[in-house]
């Protein structure tokens, strides 16, 4: 269980969302088999009696008062933006339709 | 000037005996002179930051009122925005992108005058312990400049060490302020979890991330911990409560009849010779000062960093979806026909370095259903153990110390492509964030085989982060009477005269 395949790579890679070549595939793969044989050892001592902790402090809703603030102009907003237009971001095709 | 402390430089400035403009300028100035060998910055504001010292000036010259670091400089680690000034996180994916709002950090540097000078280098979204995996070229230890200067916040260490500035923001997911500081000769102090807000630092493991204060004195340390720290509506995991007395601690250091508790399973093999010894002096120091050294033990450490490898990536796999090419940053391959999910693939690809590719993918995988149990669920069980060690340990002593990492500053290339060897760098430093408690490196001298400094890690319960400081100022007096001068006095002096 603890190694990977070249496709189990490329696999994860998809649903990472990042395009990776044939070199960098077979790398990845290879360390793998290492680090995950030392990141498995978290099962010697994980046990089903011990609950697991997500987060360091206990977590819970923090509410505030439902008033409007100053926030982000739209230029601001889309300050960043790789392309815009009219006061939205454009993007590239998002569903697989014809153009 | 430079070399002195910034209490030193607050003090000059109070009686009038430089202003901040001339301040800011010097640092400038020895920027200039020094950082194309160290390569701590990756943007000045240099107009940005004189027109700030020039405000807090005329403030001072009307006789306001101002906090205890006005007109002093500072440098801020490039995971922190800052509205209009360009962050990268030390990746191409944010090149050139400049934030249209302030992280709370700045806000309050801002509001107690403090001057950035600029952003400073780091692993690209700080993953790892060198300054190595940064796009824009590693950072160089000012001890040596063929040696790394930890990491992630390699930058602002080595700006400390270089006398680039006086103070410095980092931050700390798996050690990332404590073992910078402690392979630079410089303080640097992870508070608690939720002490500081995260708001604007970008996310990388928002369980473990938590920006802190970094200077060359334990006192300096503590007066920048106060400035940034408290309470923050905008960050639903910052605590509620006033901040600890750091500066209080940082003044008293007074040690009498606390007890100090040696962590057994953080010493011992795999510690380098140099960094054993001076731990050893370190407490002998702090027994003289009234101390009671007792020994604990934290059985489940030992798989600290196995389980952090496993819930940091996981958390930075979901994190960094949000560089997707769309709202903001690199965007490769729009052309005509091309889907958002091409472009996409493309730009994280050309966009990632190969580390943080490699957590991205392993994240992905410890959290891909049939292995989620296997790997992220026996992290987070992990997690639970460490901090019963953690609560055990503290009911024995006040705080826990132990060596900041286990060897002195490697060469750069060293361990770059052996990423199980760098991990081994934050053995020592994980545990505390795995609990979200206080965490303090400050320098304990130099390892006698390769002459290069050694840090001592002070870790103190969850919002006892006074204790650290308490410890730390104990310690660092102790050690300038034994040396006669600061430590950072034993660094090569670089470009010439300071």
């Amino acid at each position: 269980m603890s190694s990977l395949s070249r496709d189990e790579v490329a696999n994860l890679a998809r649903l990472a969302r990042i395009e990776m070549s044939e070199e960098e595939l077979v790398n990845l793969a290879s360390e793998f088999t290492v680090i995950l044989e030392a990141v498995a050892r978290v099962q010697e001592v994980a046990s089903a009696d011990v609950a697991p902790t997500s987060h360091p402090l206990p977590l819970r809703n923090v509410f505030r008062p439902d008033v409007t603030k100053p926030s982000l102009t739209p230029e601001e907003a889309l300050s960043g933006a790789p392309a815009s237009e009219e006061q939205r971001f454009r993007v590239p095709q998002i569903l697989g339709e014809e153009a | 000037m430079i070399r002195s402390s910034a209490v030193e430089m607050a003090s000059a400035l109070a009686k009038g005996e430089i202003t901040s403009v001339a301040l800011t300028q010097l640092h400038f100035d020895r920027i200039a002179s020094v950082d194309t060998d160290v390569h701590a910055f990756l943007h000045l504001d240099t107009d940005g930051a004189l027109a700030q010292a020039a405000a807090v000036d005329a403030k001072r010259a009307k006789g306001e009122k101002l906090s205890p670091l006005a007109g002093i400089p500072l440098a801020l680690k490039d995971v922190l925005v800052q509205k209009g000034i360009p962050t990268t996180c030390g990746s191409k994916i944010l090149e050139g992108w400049r934030p249209p709002y302030d992280s709370t950090v700045v806000t309050n540097l801002k509001n107690n005058d403090i001057i950035i000078l600029g952003k400073t280098n780091m692993d690209e979204f700080a993953m790892g312990s060198s300054t190595e995996n940064s796009a824009y070229g590693p950072t160089h230890n000012p001890w040596d400049l063929s040696r790394i200067p930890g990491g992630s916040g390699g930058g602002s260490a080595a700006a400390l060490a270089a006398f680039e500035a006086p103070l410095a923001i980092g931050t700390d997911t798996g050690g990332s302020i404590r073992q910078p500081a402690a392979v630079t000769g410089t303080v640097g102090v992870k508070p608690t979890y939720g002490g500081v807000s995260r708001y604007g630092l970008v996310a990388f493991s928002s369980s473990l991330d938590q920006a802190g204060p970094c200077a060359r004195t334990v006192l300096d340390t503590a007066l920048l911990h106060e400035a940034i720290a408290g309470h923050d509506p905008r960050d639903s995991t910052s605590i509620n409560a006033p901040v600890p007395n750091v500066v209080a601690a940082a003044k008293s250091g007074d040690v009498k009849g606390m007890k100090i508790g040696v962590v057994k399973e953080l010493n011992g093999d795999g510690y380098q010779p140099g960094v054993r010894a001076r731990f050893d002096e370190s407490l002998e120091l702090l027994a003289k000062a009234g101390a009671e050294i007792v020994e604990v033990s934290c059985p489940n450490f030992e798989y600290a960093l196995a389980a952090y490898y496993l819930i940091a990536p996981s958390e930075c796999s979901s994190n960094l979806a949000r560089f997707d090419a769309m709202r903001y940053g690199l965007r490769v391959g729009d052309v005509d026909g091309a889907s958002a999910e091409e472009v996409m693939n493309l730009t994280r690809e050309v966009g990632f370095g190969r580390e943080v590719k490699r957590r991205i993918i392993l994240g992905t995988y410890a959290l891909s259903s049939g292995y989620y149990d296997a790997y992220y669920g026996s992290a987070q069980k992990v997690r639970t153990l460490i901090t019963q060690d953690f609560t055990s340990a503290f009911t024995k002593a006040d705080v826990l110390v132990s060596p900041t990492c286990p060897t002195t500053a490697f060469k750069i290339g060293e361990k770059s492509n052996d990423p199980l060897a760098m991990y081994l760098n934050d053995i020592a430093t994980i545990p505390v964030n795995m609990a979200g408690i206080g965490g303090m490196s400050l320098p304990s001298g130099v390892a006698d085989e390769d002459g290069l400094p050694v840090g001592f890690q002070i870790m103190s319960p969850v919002m006892k982060d006074e204790r650290m400081y308490l410890v730390g100022a104990a310690l660092e007096a102790a050690l300038l009477s034994k040396w006669g001068a600061p430590i950072l006095s034993k660094a090569p002096s670089l470009g010439g005269l300071a």
